[in-house]
């Protein structure tokens, strides 16, 4: 099937076989490599891209369903294609020391730019559960919660100094409530 | 101003935050054009012969190549301990007999991935089933033997030969014995393993994703029958390793036989199911602790008896228990230690390292073992723990476990983390809890540990050049992957330079650049690798400054580096003339290749305390806080450093609370994928509490020891112990990790059930 999508702004084309993923789209057809494949359950969120602006995890996706839309990965954030990272994420994860192997770094990135898109006063608990869908087995998290929490414009050690003395649940391991902490409160 | 002890951001990053980190699965090296891709076929009963495969059905699918069976191979089993009984060996296709769900038994070579995983449905392998051992305790009554020939599961035994002594108690007012878990973990580093080879001649090279490109190519030649010198393995970079990516795979040496066979390259990526039985697994110890003292809190004795399950093939996981009897005695200054371990072979994943390695196994049975005298004894666990720590005059401190603790101030460090706690203030809040009968119970947990970092191979190679260009190559043993070696050994060799991080670049993980090395494991790096490229760089400054004496006409004893000018200038004579190390190079190569031997492992230390609350009707924890004083000496660069003791932290909290590798009685794991697998996410951790503490090591010249695994061995039991803690007042007084919600509303309910 031939499909036709934009990636970064540059339209792309290729003639693919229905089951491609868009994972596999990105990196084989298009050549980006920074999007990378953690598992093949959809938990693990290292391939976290935008279709239409909207975060979604391209090892589910067929590049298909992605025809006629617009992808952007973190290749194609600002700064990216002279390799500096100066979009207000790539920059808060770098001065934050938000990522280690980086593998998990380009999806987590991405997951970020979409979850800042949504919520303009983001805080720690806010962040933890937006970015539950990303998987990092190097940071424990500190120092990426930590950048977007930079990125969002916030003060990073005041936002850890309030939710470590709020009386907020966090998800209990193994026993997620399946919504969000608002909601429960609520 | 000395730029060591400085928060600086990593020089890796630019690229990792924009067209991103280069993993094997990402290269675009041109030999590799062209190259077939493998997908093996694994197999899906735990214990079985062959009876029969049948490839042609897979043969004739499109795209497909070749499919190889064990029956092609002119590579024998290999033994992959070499410590392990003789008989173990596995076969780099099982053609006879498997061992474990995962094992390969056929490989499908093809031009597309995707036609290879089609084909691979294709392969009709008829098993005929064995009877299965999973738990390592039956394993070792030998009722069914995985290796026949070897005539036992046991695969190695430490202090085995003799009854234990049953006196060695008498005399104690109190003993506490009690049956521990150290559960089966998955490292899951989010890249999983992946090879590309392709053959020049009669040499290969090997892009492999892994923690030791020196000792991976010693193996695959070994395996191959290869001189080392025709293997040359690069490591690309790695996402995560974990551990589990020290030592070659069998499925690495495939790859490159594969290559041969088929005058090809080959590619080959695991997915992350293939990856969950595949790769080696950590810890799966089970122990026995046996505590014994005085009333008053005064530990006189310990005793700790280990069965390892190593896996269906002994690899790494033979050699934890050693790790483990070394540390049995943790921080605590133990009259008499007694301790045994046995390794027995499974019908499950082969067991290795991971993070921490044998001693996270020790710490928590030596922390358990105190909780329960403590709780025996009615005394506060912290109280107790004091009392019994090695005091700070006694170093160097020969334990009962057999080695020399270098420094340490253990006591201290219970100190800082309670009082960083508010220790007080939450016993007050748990007795206010208990008392007005809270659904949302608090515990407290604390933990004091002691690890070896660099137990292995104390010495390492680094090279230090300057170019006539002002620029400099740092070539090192060490294989970084996510530690940040590029950043902080460029401040090693910056300090005594003057030269900028941006013109230092730091080489690693390439076998023809760098022959010799250890790589990156136990906690190895700074003190070895790091010390290495300290002392090259000094060496250099040496070299350059009897370069110099000439050039300025001054002593080589009166000279010094100009660090804000990269020069050799004449100390205390403003305006002198001076050279820098850039002229000097374009007279002559400038460059030290030198070798740092510590001689000595390290033991850095410390003390966590975790507060929790249990929802006494669901089970759930939370973890609230986690306070943590890990002392590795001085810190080079405490960005990185506090990255280290995040990651392991939460490491350890995910096997307190979380993960477990679980099969059936069939052998079939039930958490074979990350759906099934309890990685936690950001949700479920809360930010960490780092205090800092400073002992120095004097084994090396900077007083540096390895922070790498300290996180998860301290998290790990003050998470376990705090979950126990909060439900002490049922009368619980332990609970085997992980502490699920399941797990501990049972326990709930079984102590309400005998009080009742």
């Amino acid at each position: 099937m031939k499909v036709q999508i934009s990636v970064n702004g540059e339209d792309t084309s290729a003639d693919v076989e229905p089951r491609l993923l868009l994972a596999h789209y990105l990196r084989e057809q298009v050549g980006l490599k920074a999007t990378n494949i953690g598992c093949d359950t959809t938990s693990c969120g290292a391939c976290t891209v935008l279709l239409d602006g909207e975060a979604v995890k391209s090892c589910t996706l067929l590049a298909v369903q992605a025809e006629g839309q617009s992808v952007t990965t973190m290749e194609g954030l600002e700064g990216a294609s002279d390799g500096t990272p100066t979009h207000p994420v790539t920059a808060a994860f770098h001065a934050e020391h938000g990522l280690q192997c980086g593998f998990c770094t380009p999806g987590m990135v991405m997951s970020a730019v979409s979850l800042i898109s949504h919520d303009d006063d983001l805080d720690e608990r806010k962040v933890r559960e937006g970015l539950e869908g990303n998987l990092c087995r190097c940071t424990g998290y500190h120092n990426i919660v930590r950048a977007v929490l930079v990125a969002a414009g916030k003060d990073p050690d005041a936002e850890q100094k309030a939710e470590a003395e709020s009386d907020a649940l966090r998800t209990a391991p193994g026993f997620s409530r399946g919504e969000s902490a608002e909601e429960a409160q609520a | 101003m000395s730029i060591l002890g400085t928060r600086v951001v990593r020089t890796e990053d630019p690229v990792f935050l924009t067209r991103g980190a280069t993993y094997t699965d990402d290269l675009t090296d041109e030999r590799l054009t062209g190259a077939l891709h493998l997908t093996l076929v694994r197999s899906p009963v735990a214990h079985a012969t062959i009876a029969s495969i049948d490839t042609s059905e897979a043969l004739a699918a499109p795209g497909v190549v070749a499919v190889v069976t064990g029956a092609d191979l002119d590579i024998d089993p290999a033994l992959l301990f070499p410590g392990a009984n003789k008989a173990m060996t596995r076969p780099f296709l099982a053609s006879e007999r498997v061992r474990f769900v995962g094992e390969p038994v056929a490989a499908v070579l093809s031009e597309e991935l995707y036609q290879g995983e089609d084909a691979a449905d294709l392969v009709d392998v008829d098993y005929d089933p064995l009877p299965v051992v999973i738990d390592p305790l039956a394993s070792a009554n030998d009722e069914t033997l995985l290796f026949p020939e070897a005539g036992t599961n046991t695969a190695a035994a430490y202090n085995h030969d003799e009854e234990p002594d049953a006196g060695f108690f008498d005399g104690c007012e109190v003993v506490v014995t009690r049956d521990l878990v150290n559960q089966r973990l998955a490292a899951a580093p989010l890249e999983t393993r992946a090879a590309s080879a392709f053959w020049e001649g009669d040499r290969v090279t090997l892009y492999i994703s892994n923690q030791n490109a020196q000792g991976g190519r010693d193996e695959i030649a070994g395996w191959l029958g290869l001189d080392k010198d025709k293997v040359h393995v690069i490591l690309p970079d790695v996402g995560g390793g974990f551990g589990a990516k020290i030592g070659s795979d069998p499925e690495f040496g495939l790859v490159a036989w594969l290559s041969r066979r088929q005058g090809r390259p080959v590619r080959w990526n695991e997915s992350r199911s293939e990856n969950m039985t595949g790769m080696v697994q950590g810890r799966a110890q089970r122990q026995t602790v046996t505590i014994g003292g005085t009333r008053e809190g005064k530990v006189t004795h310990y005793r700790l008896d280990v069965v390892q399950d190593a896996g269906a093939y002994p690899r790494l996981g033979t050699f934890l228990p050693m790790f483990t009897r070394m540390m049995a005695p943790g921080t605590y200054d133990i009259e008499n230690v007694d301790s045994r371990a046995r390794v027995v072979v499974t019908n499950t994943t082969s067991i290795a390292a991971y993070r921490g390695a044998g001693r996270p196994e020790a710490t928590a049975a030596i922390e358990r073992a105190m909780d329960l005298f403590a709780a025996e004894i009615g005394k506060d666990p912290a109280e107790v723990r004091k009392l019994n720590v090695v005091s700070p005059d006694k170093f160097p401190f020969t334990t009962k476990g057999g080695v020399e603790y270098d420094s340490g101030e253990y006591a201290k460090a219970i100190d800082l983390a309670l009082s960083e706690s508010g220790y007080a203030e939450l016993r007050a809040e748990q007795k206010a809890r208990r008392e007005r009968g809270d659904v949302r119970q608090m515990g407290i947990g604390v933990s004091s540990y002691v690890e070896i970092t660099g137990g292995g191979a104390f010495a390492e190679d680094a090279s230090v050049e300057v170019h006539a260009d002002g620029s400099v190559t740092v070539l090192t043993g060490t294989s970084p992957h996510g530690q940040g070696h590029a950043t902080a050994w460029a401040m090693l060799a910056s300090e005594h330079l003057g030269i900028g991080l941006d013109k230092i670049t730091v080489k690693h993980g390439d076998t023809d650049l760098i022959p010799s090395g250890g790589g990156t494991m136990g906690s190895r790096s700074l003190q070895t690798g790091g010390i290495a490229v300290h002392q090259a760089a000094g060496e250099l400054v040496d070299l350059a400054k009897q370069r110099a004496a000439d050039l300025l006409e001054a002593s080589v004893d009166d000279l010094e580096v100009d660090t804000d000018n990269a020069s050799i200038t004449v100390r205390g004579v403003p305006g002198s003339k001076s050279v820098t190390f850039a002229d000097l190079a374009a007279a002559e190569q400038l460059k030290v290749d030198t070798t740092w031997d510590g001689k000595k492992p390290t033991f850095p230390f410390g003390a966590h305390v975790c507060v929790v609350e249990v929802d006494t009707e669901s089970g759930k924890v939370t973890v609230e806080k986690i306070i943590a004083v890990d002392d590795a000496g001085p810190i080079l660069n405490p960005l990185l450093c506090e990255g280290q003791r995040h990651g392991g932290i939460a490491q350890g909290i995910a096997q307190a609370l979380l993960e477990e590798v679980v099969y059936d009685e069939e052998g079939q794991p039930l958490t074979g994928t990350f759906a099934d697998y309890g990685i936690p996410s950001a949700a479920e951790l809360p930010s960490f509490d780092l205090v800092e503490m400073t002992t120095p090591t004097p084994i090396n010249p900077m007083g540096y020891k390895g922070i790498g695994e300290a996180g998860t061995i301290g998290s790990t039991p003050a998470t376990q112990s705090a979950v126990i803690d909060a439900l002490s007042h049922l009368g619980i007084r332990h609970i085997d990790m992980p502490l699920t919600p399941l797990r501990v509303w049972e326990a709930i309910n079984a102590a309400s059930e005998a009080s009742s």
